[in-house]
């Protein structure tokens, strides 16, 4: 790891919430191995405000605000989780920082160029995510991006003091290890704009897709499918699922111990990615076209992928067609030792 | 008389702000505003019935499976299917985790680094209180996050994650449990009873919940050194402090009936007025939209067809949040109203004594994660592997229905109504939206509105102690209020 040269200083970080659910920090809270603090402190990052979990309330966070915006203090990171409110026509009224008569999207863009780091926390802060949901009735949208376009509230261009644009560490809710990993690299000096993915997300995780790792692989590789959710088949064909192609290391990492959306019985519906909030489908469905799902691994050909299903469907051995559409193992693997007794 | 406007309260749920008229040292009046509008109820209208499970759990982060649990109870009704014994032993189980998870939340970061603010710093009790509890450098945080996580493994497991999971579906929960599952759960659960019995209670869960009155919780907290265990610890400062003659409430409960159970629920349902006991029935709601930046309906609706339009200049509007009202009653919701509904006799003699107030909506929440632990225990043992754990059936294209649970902050409510397969209506009722409404149209002002009345205001202080224990002591969770 990089060695930050002369003495190593701490940062300070300001967390702030707008259009969301506060899940982002409640996940973030469940860091494990270390926890949230202690990381917290080993990276040498000092908490300036937090709405969960810092002491100071009211008149005291309007006085930091205060001595931040006029750079009496050095502000190192800047986060932001939920999105950015900007309805009603333009106004932020939608929300108003408690306490003032200031549109939170107005503080926002007064504080991220004064930061050295910008931090979205979470689809909605990215990209704008479930809140821009339907007609989008609060005209939310992320730092940096508008759902899929560049923009947001702070443009294509915007760089914060470090050079960096803004970090989207995406999620619906996030990864604690995705923020923490951030976090720490912040701190130690080695997250440079190439570790950032096309649309700045950090490539430790957005390097991976949501099937790497997948406890179904081996359904996918025959096209052994679920027809519900519960059972044990891949969930492609029928139920949504669109872990082939979404960036996210999530069976890797796993959640909660040992969790993942596919590992829970239900597909992954791309909540790393602008725009997942409105398919053009439901959820839990998957989109066809002449019998074909609609959504094949983006850096395939769709031929070979069709040609490859077709053999693999009918070289599907009779335990994976079984367990496929079972909720628990109903034909066992046989080992090589041990034929089956005819 | 002077008005202040306090906020944001942060170590609450979402954004909130409270306008306080003070005089003679007190406050007269205080008027509550949800700031945040994101319109659920917009984005909602034109999706497929099942796209609830998705958009509803994102309201909220911290009351995440609860509003999934409202979205399936509502579409399980719609469709008629019936749920298999081991779906709703899983339900119960991811309801329950997040219930215990959000009350211990609540006591260890939100509420008691109160008592480490320097306003205190002269009193006897200050030096341990800070040392245990103080934000971010408070021992107890530090050995409470790691057990919190820990025990949400059981969501890893269950549900896949936490928050915001597609685990818990109309006919069941979409994760089959086998046997060594069902162990580790169990393993996970009784790893969290001896934290709870070593850190919190410092005693056996059962000790915690046979207390019947207030003289045995009194003769409880005598019976060991003041901060041995974090429980009698806040007994001690409450005392000190006269924690049980802040924020009384209105007198007046309501619960939905928590955790499904031979054909009835763990923790009743039932409304208590005055003390006395009484039915609930749903058709008593209507929300009034009085003091929203809403459009008005000519009469408060049901919220089967509410409708919820924001209108920013609307006169009188001080708040995005509704006024729900129970057969045109303020009532409150929250972990003591569960309590006293289910007629636990700890509550309520504390509350014939006492009436509902700042001290006994913590005791609620501390007596119900002892009681939530061992109904956990009884659960994982009665899961039978192999035998299914969700039914499926198909969604009709029309049709009206509601689901009513108990998420942690009290009674939530979705109502649908489905044409041509689409959602044209869905309304949302959350618990803080009971407790923190604005004034109706009879200009009665919601619960905290009338908790906050008569908080002390100290020499000099802007923003009262007394009403930061107060708004806290409802644990509000802000984003739910207005969603």
């Amino acid at each position: 790891m990089h060695q930050p040269t002369g003495k190593p200083r701490r940062m300070n970080l300001l967390w702030l919430q707008s259009g969301g659910c506060g899940g982002c920090t409640l996940s973030l809270i469940g860091a494990e191995s270390p926890d949230l603090l202690t990381v917290l402190d080993i990276a040498g990052i000092d908490l300036a405000w937090h709405p969960s979990l810092s002491e100071a309330t009211g008149f005291e966070l309007h006085e930091l605000l205060a001595r931040l915006l006029s750079g009496e203090e050095p502000l190192d990171i800047l986060c932001l989780e939920g999105s950015v409110i900007r309805g009603p026509r333009g106004t932020g009224r939608f929300h108003m920082l408690s306490g003032s008569d200031r549109p939170m999207k107005d503080l926002i863009a007064d504080l991220a160029p004064l930061a050295r780091h910008v931090v979205a926390v979470g689809t909605c802060a990215a990209f704008g995510g479930i809140t821009a949901a339907g007609d989008n009735p609060s005209d939310a949208c992320g730092l940096a991006y508008d759902g899929r376009e560049p923009g947001g509230l702070l443009g294509q261009r915007f760089r914060s003091r470090s050079g960096l644009p803004v970090i989207n560490v995406s999620g619906c809710p996030v990864h604690p290890g995705w923020v923490v990993e951030t976090f720490l690299q912040l701190a130690g000096g080695t997250l440079t704009e190439a570790d950032l993915d096309g649309i700045g997300r950090p490539r430790f995780y957005a390097d991976h897709l949501v099937h790497h790792g997948c406890t179904r692989n081996e359904y996918y590789e025959f096209k052994a499918s679920a027809q519900n959710l519960c059972e044990m088949g891949c969930m492609m064909e029928h139920l949504g699922c669109m872990g082939t192609q979404v960036h996210a290391d999530c069976n890797i990492r796993l959640w909660n111990g040992e969790g993942s959306c596919t590992r829970g019985g239900y597909p992954c519906i791309s909540c790393t990615e602008p725009g997942f909030e409105e398919l053009d489908h439901p959820f839990t469905v998957t989109p066809k076209r002449a019998g074909i799902p609609v959504g094949l691994p983006t850096d395939m050909p769709k031929a070979w992928f069709v040609a490859l299903a077709s053999l693999s469907k009918a070289a599907t051995p009779e335990r994976l067609r079984k367990n496929a559409v079972a909720d628990h193992i109903v034909v066992p693997p046989v080992g090589r030792q041990r034929k089956p007794h005819k | 008389m002077t008005r202040r406007v306090v906020g944001p309260f942060n170590r609450v749920e979402g954004d909130l702000e409270i306008k306080l008229d003070i005089d003679g040292g007190a406050v007269r009046a205080a008027f509550i505003n949800s700031p945040l509008f994101r319109g659920f109820e917009q984005i909602l209208v034109g999706k497929d019935p099942s796209d609830a499970l998705v958009y509803t759990p994102r309201i909220c982060g911290i009351c995440s499976v609860s509003q999934s649990m409202a979205a399936a109870t509502a579409l399980a009704g719609l469709q008629g299917v019936a749920i298999p014994d081991n779906g709703t032993l899983v339900q119960n189980l991811v309801m329950a985790a997040e219930n215990a998870a959000d009350h211990l939340t609540h006591f260890y970061l939100f509420f008691m680094p109160d008592f480490a603010r320097s306003v205190y710093q002269s009193e006897p009790w200050f030096e341990a209180a800070e040392t245990r509890f103080k934000a971010i450098s408070g021992a107890a945080a530090r050995e409470v996050l790691p057990a919190r996580a820990e025990f949400l493994h059981l969501m890893g497991i269950l549900a896949g994650r936490w928050p915001h999971t597609l685990g818990l579906q109309p006919g069941g929960t979409t994760r089959a449990v086998g046997a060594s599952e069902q162990a580790r759960l169990l393993a996970t659960v009784v790893s969290l009873r001896r934290f709870l019995e070593a850190t919190l209670f410092a005693d056996p869960l059962e000790r915690i919940t046979a207390l019947d009155s207030e003289a045995a919780l009194d003769a409880w907290m005598d019976a060991a050194a003041p901060e041995r265990g974090d429980l009698r610890h806040f007994l001690t400062v409450s005392k000190a402090i006269g924690l049980d003659k802040l924020g009384r409430g209105t007198g007046r409960y309501l619960s939905y009936g928590a955790y499904a159970m031979n054909g009835g629920y763990a923790f009743g349902r039932g409304v208590v007025d005055a003390g006395r006991p009484r039915a609930f029935h749903s058709a008593e709601i209507a929300e009034d939209h009085a003091s929203s930046w809403l459009a008005r309906p000519e009469v408060p609706a049901h919220p089967s067809h509410g409708v919820t339009l924001p209108e920013p200049d609307a006169p009188g509007g001080y708040t995005w949040c509704k006024a729900p009202r129970l057969a045109g009653a303020v009532v409150e919701v929250g972990a003591l109203a569960r309590q006293i509904v289910d007629g636990h006799p700890l509550i309520v003699d504390l509350v014939a004594r006492g009436g509902g107030n700042a001290r006994t909506r913590i005791i609620a929440r501390m007596l119900e994660i002892a009681r939530i632990m061992p109904l956990m225990e009884a659960w994982v043992r009665a899961i039978r592997p192999r035998e299914p754990f969700c039914a499926h059936a198909a969604m009709p294209k029309e049709g009206e229905c509601e689901g009513l649970v108990e998420a942690a902050r009290g009674a939530l409510g979705h109502w649908m109504q489905v044409r041509d397969g689409r959602i044209v209506n869905y309304q949302i009722v959350a618990p803080t939206t009971w407790n923190f409404s604005p004034r109706d149209e009879n200009g009665t002002p919601g619960v905290c509105e009338q908790a906050l009345v008569d908080a002390p205001v100290r020499e000099g202080e802007i923003e009262p102690v007394a009403v930061q224990h107060i708004v806290r002591s409802f644990d509000p969770c802000m984003v739910c209020t207005v969603h």
